[in-house]
C-alpha cells in the first residue's frame, strides 16, 4: 500500500495509528505502548515507556541475543583475555572481528588475541553425552598454546540446556593451571529479551572475577575509570587523546581498548564516569559501593558535550590547575571544529533524521545533529530499558518480570580493606550545592522535540513506514536496516560500527563526524535512480531524427 | 603481526577449534530460502542467531537480507518453542504476507526437541497459516555439519514441494548450490545459449544482486517460484552442481518422482565446466553452440598466453568442499600446485576426492576436512606459498605472512563485485584467471628491483 498523504498532514497520532494498524489486535495494544508521542501530560512529568520487553515472535527485529551482548560488545574488545567460546561453532564465527573496537596492541610483546575465534565447535555427541569434557581439554589446549593470563568461557543456548557446568570447569581450571584467571558467563543466547542482559552478565563477571585483583599501583594524579565506552571506529582514542592532553588519567576503559590488567586496577580510580548508561551504570554503582568511587554521567559525542565533560571532571577534582588546563584544551580544540562547522553547517541545517540505536546512541549522537543544525524527528533504543528513556528516577519503580529475574544480581558491599570514600558526604554536598550532579542520567524524552515519536525496539516495517510517511535526510541504525533504506534512496549510517568511518568522539570526532554527513545528505547518487528516459512523457513521434 | 601467537609448530588439539573455516547450519538455511520468489526465511531460536546470519549475509552481499525469528526467551527454552514458532507464522503472514515462510531450525530449537513438521501442521489446523499460503521447514541444528549443509537441507526442503505427476514438462532442474547470485545467473545463460529450458533452485539472482531505483521491495522478481518448484518432479532430470550443497535434493526428486540426476563438480574452471556442458547437452539432446565453445576457446587462450606466470607457483586455499574441488582441479589444470587445503565442512569423502586431484602434484600437499585456518596458517608457516584463495579472514594471514590473497568463497566482507561478477563457466574462469594474475603481477611489480621492472608481461 503506497500513502499518498503528504508528510506536513501527518500528525503523530495518526503516525502512530498508522504503524498499529497492520498487527493483530494483541501485538497492536503491546507495541502501542512501546510507540510514544513526547507531549507533556498535565502533571508535566516524563511520560512513560514500554521498553526491554519481548519482541513479539515472527517481527523482523533489530535485537540480537544475550551472547552477543556478552561475547560481542562487552567481552570483545579486551586484547589479552582469550575469549572461549563453549558452543556450535556459528556463535564464535559471527562475533569474530565484526565489531569495529579497535585494538591498538601494536608492540609485539603487548599480547593481542582479538584475530583468534576460539571454538569448541560442540558436535551432536557433545549435546547427547554433555561437553564439559570437550570444554576442559579445549581450555587446557587454549592454555598450553597462548599461555594466556586469563581466559574467558562463554555460554551458547545448548550449553545451558544440556546442563554443562561452565562455571565448574573454569574454577577447576583456574586451580590447576595456577597462572592463568579463568573464568565464565552464563550468557546462552535465549536470557533476557536483548543483548541488554549479556551486558550485564558480562559486567557482572568481570567485576566479581577482575576489579581489584593484584595489580600495579596507579599513582597518577586524576584517575578516572571510563565506562561504557567500546572504541568504536578510535572513539576510545580519541577520547584518550583528549583526556591525556587535560592531564586526566584513563586508567580503565570498559571496554574499548582495553587490557586484563585495566580492569584489574578500575577500583583504583578517582571518579568512574559513564559513557554508555544502558550497558553499565550497575557497574558504576558497584564501583562505588564497593571501593568507594563515586560516579558521573559524561557523553563525548559532540564537541559541546565533550566539553561539557571534561569541565564536569576538572569541577569532580576541583583543582584550579586542572579546571584551568581543562579550559585552554577546550580553547585550543574548538576552533577546528568550528572551522568546519561554519562549512559544512549551511548544507546540513534544516535537514531531518531518525535514530534507532543501541542503548545510548540514539541520545548521544543528538548532541552532534544538534550542532550540524539537523532535526531528529524520531528516535529510539533497541535495547534500552525505560530508565534511558525517562531518567534514573524510574529505576526504584521498575518490577523485574520473568525476564530479567533470570538475569543474576550481584549485591555488593564496602570491601574491609579497599573501600575508601573518594570524596566525603560534606564535599559531595558542596559540590552539589554549584548544582554539580552524581549519577545524574535524565534519558532521551527531555532531549526530544515536542510531537517527535519515541519508538522502542523499532522493526523493519515500522522503520519502513516511518520513511515513507517522513521521508527523512538521514536513517541512523544497524547494518541489517542499511540496505533497505539505500534502496528507498534515504542516505543511511550505521551508529553500531559506523561503516567505516571513525571516530566520532571527541573534538576531532565531531569534525569527521559532520563532514560525514555532509556527504551522506548531499550525496548526488540519489539522484541518479530514475534513468532519464523514466523522466520524460511517452514520445509520440518516433524515430525520427532532428 | 596480527597472528602474532600463531606457533610454527603444528600443534595436536582434539576440542579445540581456532579460527574456523565454516560457520553453522542455520545460516546455509537463510541463504537458500532467499532463493526463492516471495519467501521470508525464519530462523526457529533465539534472537542472535537471525540477527547474527542477517548481518553476514548483508555484509557479504551489500543487499536488505530479510528473515524473522522466533525471539525464544528462558521460558520458551524450558517449555518448548512451538507457541512462539506459531504466534511468528500468524505475525509474519499479517505483517509481511510472503507467498511462504521457510523456517529452519537452530541448536536450540533442536536441543529441545521441537517437532517442526507437526508446528507447522498445527499452523495450518489453527489458521496462523493463510489459505493459499504455505510454510516449509529444514532441520538445520548448529552441531552438525557446516553452513554448506544447512544450505543443502534447505534445499531439499524445496525439492519436497515437488508434487506427484505423471507428465514431463521437457524442463531440466539445475540446483547451483552456494553460488553467487551473478553464477546463478550465468549457469542460467549457458543453459539458454544451449537451448535447454530449466529449472533452477534456489535462485538468487534478482533478490540478492538488486538494483537501485528508488524502491525498496521486500520480496523482488527474482527467485525461483513455488509453482516452478512443485513441478520439478515433472523434468526429464535435475542436474546438481556440487555433491555438498545439491546432492541431497536431486537424489530425493530420483528417489521420490524418478526424475534421474547427475551429480556434477559446481562449474568452477575448464574441466568441470567442460563437464557441466556436456551433461546438460547430453539430457537435453541438444548441440553446443558456436558461441559457448569460442568462449571456452577464450579461456583455453588466457591459460596459454598467461601460462608461464601460473606454473608451479603454491597455492593455499580454504572455503567450502564444493567449491574447493573445482578451483584446486582448475590450479592443477592451469599447472599451479594447491599445498595447502581445509574445509571446516566435515567429510571423509572431500579429503579423498582431493587427494585424487593433487595426486600428481611435485609437492607435497596437505589436506584437511574439519579443519580450521589456525592450522591453514601453521601449515603455511612451514611451507610457504606465493597465493591465498578464499575468504576475508584469510587477509590476516595475507598480511603477516606478506602473501597475495585471492578473495573468493564466503563470507567476503571488505571487497565488492562478487554478487556481480560470475566465476562459474568459462567466462567465470577468466574471471579467476584475471584475479590471480593481477595478484601474482601486482606482487611481482612491487618486489621486483629497479632493473627487473618491466612494462611488458
Amino acid at each position: 500500500m503506497t500513502i499518498t498523504k503528504n508528510k506536513a498532514e501527518w500528525q503523530p497520532a495518526d503516525v502512530k495509528q498508522e504503524l498499529l494498524k497492520v498487527y493483530p489486535p494483541k501485538v497492536a495494544r503491546k507495541r502501542a505502548k512501546q510507540i510514544l508521542i513526547n507531549e507533556a501530560e498535565e502533571s508535566s512529568a516524563t511520560p512513560e515507556i514500554v521498553a526491554n520487553v519481548r519482541t513479539i515472535p515472527g517481527v523482523i527485529t533489530m535485537r540480537g541475543c544475550t551472547y552477543a551482548g556478552c561475547k560481542g560488545v562487552i567481552m570483545g574488545p579486551t586484547s589479552d583475555i582469550v575469549n572461549l567460546v563453549h558452543g556450535p561453532i556459528g556463535c564464535s564465527f559471527y562475533a569474530w572481528l565484526t565489531r569495529r573496537n579497535q585494538t591498538n596492541a601494536s608492540s609485539e610483546n603487548h599480547e593481542n588475541f582479538m584475530t583468534y575465534c576460539l571454538s569448541t565447535d560442540m558436535q551432536d555427541s557433545d549435546i547427547i553425552f554433555g561437553g564439559e569434557k570437550k570444554l576442559t581439554a579445549a581450555v587446557q589446549e587454549a592454555y598450553d598454546l597462548f599461555h594466556p593470563k586469563s581466559i574467558a568461557i562463554f555460554a551458547t543456548c545448548p550449553v545451558g540446556l544440556i546442563g554443562d557446568d561452565i562455571h565448574a570447569v573454569a574454577r577447576k581450571m583456574k586451580e590447576k593451571l595456577g597462572d592463568c584467571n579463568v573464568f565464565a558467563f552464563s550468557c546462552e543466547g535465549y536470557k533476557g529479551v536483548s543483548q541488554s542482559a549479556g551486558h550485564h552478565i558480562a559486567n557482572n563477571q568481570v567485576f566479581t572475577h577482575v576489579v581489584g585483583q593484584p595489580t600495579k599501583e596507579r599513582s597518577e594524579q586524576y584517575k578516572i575509570n571510563l565506562l561504557g565506552e567500546y572504541n568504536i571506529g578510535g572513539d576510545g582514542f580519541e577520547i584518550d587523546r583528549v583526556l591525556k592532553k587535560c592531564g586526566i588519567t584513563n586508567i580503565a576503559t570498559f571496554s574499548g581498548n582495553s587490557t586484563y590488567d585495566q580492569f584489574a586496577s578500575a577500583n583504583q580510580a578517582d571518579l568512574s564516569c559513564v559513557m554508555c548508561h544502558r550497558s553499565i551504570n550497575y557497574v558504576a554503582d558497584m564501583l562505588e559501593v564497593k571501593y568507594g568511587i563515586p560516579w558521573i554521567k559524561v557523553n563525548f559525542i559532540g564537541a559541546n558535550a565533550t566539553a561539557k565533560s571534561l569541565r564536569k571532571i576538572a569541577q569532580y577534582f576541583g583543582d584550579k590547575a586542572l579546571i584551568d588546563r581543562v579550559e585552554e584544551v577546550i580553547a585550543e580544540e574548538m576552533p577546528a571544529v568550528q572551522e568546519a562547522l561554519k562549512d559544512v553547517h549551511p548544507r546540513t541545517e534544516g535537514k531531518t533524521t531518525m535514530l534507532f540505536v543501541g542503548g545510548s546512541r540514539a541520545h548521544h549522537y543528538q548532541e552532534l545533529f544538534k550542532e550540524l543544525g539537523m532535526k531528529v524527528i524520531s528516535a529510539g533504543y533497541e535495547f534500552a530499558h525505560r530508565d534511558d528513556y525517562e531518567g534514573r528516577h524510574v529505576i526504584p519503580t521498575l518490577k523485574p518480570d520473568a525476564d530479567s529475574r533470570n538475569i543474576e544480581e550481584i549485591e555488593v558491599e564496602a570491601d574491609p580493606k579497599l573501600f575508601r570514600p573518594r570524596k566525603s558526604a560534606a564535599e559531595k554536598q558542596a559540590l552539589e550545592s554549584q548544582g554539580f550532579e552524581f549519577k545524574d542520567y535524565q534519558g532521551l524524552i527531555p532531549d526530544m522535540d515536542k510531537n517527535t515519536l519515541i519508538i522502542d525496539d523499532l522493526n523493519q516495517y515500522e522503520a519502513e513506514k516511518l520513511v515513507e510517511i517522513y521521508k527523512p535526510d538521514l536513517f541512523c541504525a544497524g547494518i541489517k536496516e542499511k540496505f533497505s533504506m539505500i534502496k528507498q534512496g534515504i542516505p543511511m549510517k550505521q551508529l553500531h560500527s559506523y561503516d567505516s568511518g571513525g571516530p566520532y568522539a571527541g573534538f576531532k570526532g565531531a569534525v569527521n563526524f559532520y563532514y560525514e554527513i555532509d556527504r551522506l545528505v548531499n550525496s548526488k547518487v540519489f539522484g541518479y535512480m530514475q534513468a532519464p528516459w523514466k523522466k520524460n512523457p511517452e514520445l509520440s513521434a518516433t524515430y525520427v531524427w532532428e | 603481526m596480527l597472528l602474532r601467537h600463531t606457533p610454527k609448530e603444528v600443534f595436536e588439539r582434539s576440542a579445540l577449534t581456532i579460527n574456523p573455516a565454516k560457520t553453522c547450519q542455520p545460516i546455509g538455511a537463510m541463504y537458500a530460502a532467499l532463493g526463492i520468489h516471495g519467501c521470508l526465511p525464519h530462523s526457529h531460536g533465539s534472537q542472535g542467531c537471525c540477527a547474527y546470519h542477517r548481518s553476514t549475509l548483508t555484509r557479504h552481499y551489500k543487499e536488505p537480507i530479510v528473515a524473522a525469528t522466533s525471539s525464544f526467551t528462558e521460558g520458551s527454552s524450558v517449555f518448548g518453542g512451538q507457541a512462539n514458532l506459531l504466534q511468528a507464522i500468524g505475525t509474519i503472514f499479517s505483517v509481511y504476507n510472503p507467498e511462504l515462510v521457510a523456517v529452519h531450525t537452530t541448536c536450540l530449537s533442536e536441543t529441545i526437541g521441537d517437532d517442526l513438521p507437526q508446528i507447522i501442521k498445527k499452523s495450518i489446523d489453527e489458521g496462523n497459516t493463510p489459505e493459499g499460503k504455505i510454510v516449509i521447514g529444514a532441520q538445520t541444528p548448529s552441531y552438525v555439519g557446516s553452513h554448506v549443509t544447512g544450505f543443502s537441507a534447505m534445499t531439499k526442503a524445496m525439492a519436497e514441494l515437488a508434487q506427484p505427476t505423471t507428465h514431463k514438462n521437457g524442463k531440466i532442474n539445475i540446483i547451483p548450490g552456494w553460488v553467487e547470485p551473478c553464477d546463478m545467473e550465468e549457469i542460467k545463460r549457458l543453459a539458454q545459449v544451449i537451448g535447454v529450458k530449466i529449472t533452477m533452485f534456489p535462485d538468487t539472482s534478482g533478490v540478492l544482486n538488486g538494483p537501485l531505483q528508488g524502491e525498496y521491495v521486500m520480496f523482488p522478481k527474482g527467485g525461483v517460484t513455488l509453482a516452478e518448484l512443485r513441478q520439478t518432479s515433472a523434468a526429464t532430470g535435475t542436474l546438481a552442481l556440487g555433491e555438498w550443497c545439491s546432492g541431497e535434493a536431486a537424489r530425493l526428486l530420483d528417489t521420490k518422482h524418478k526424475v534421474p540426476c547427475r551429480i556434477l563438480d559446481m562449474p568452477f574452471g575448464l574441466a568441470a565446466t567442460d563437464r557441466f556442458i556436456d551433461a546438460l547437452r547430453t539430457i537435453a539432446g541438444a548441440v553446443v553452440p558456436e558461441q559457448i565453445e569460442v568462449e571456452r576457446g577464450q579461456l583455453v587462450d588466457m591459460i596459454a598466453d598467461m601460462h608461464q606466470y601460473f606454473y608451479h607457483k603454491k597455492v593455499a586455499l580454504a572455503g567450502d568442499p564444493d567449491q574447493l574441488i573445482a578451483m584446486t582441479e582448475f590450479l592443477t589444470a592451469i599447472d599451479m600446485c594447491p599445498v595447502h587445503i581445509v574445509t571446516g565442512t566435515p567429510g571423509k569423502k572431500f579429503e579423498k576426492r582431493m587427494k585424487e586431484i593433487t595426486k600428481d602434484s611435485p609437492y607435497p600437499v596437505n589436506i584437511k576436512a574439519a579443519g580450521d585456518m589456525f592450522l591453514l596458517h601453521q601449515w603455511i608457516k612451514n611451507d610457504p606459498v606465493d597465493l591465498l584463495i578464499g575468504n576475508s579472514y584469510m587477509k590476516y594471514i595475507a598480511r603477516d605472512e606478506d602473501i597475495p590473497l585471492v578473495r573468493w568463497g564466503f563470507p567476503i566482507l571488505d571487497r565488492q563485485g562478487h554478487q556481480y561478477f560470475p566465476t562459474v563457466g568459462y567466462r567465470g574462469g577468466l574471471r579467476l584467471l584475471e584475479k590471480i594474475l593481477t595478484a601474482l603481477l601486482d606482487r611481482q611489480d612491487r618486489d621486483a628491483p629497479e632493473e627487473k621492472f618491466e612494462l611488458v608481461y
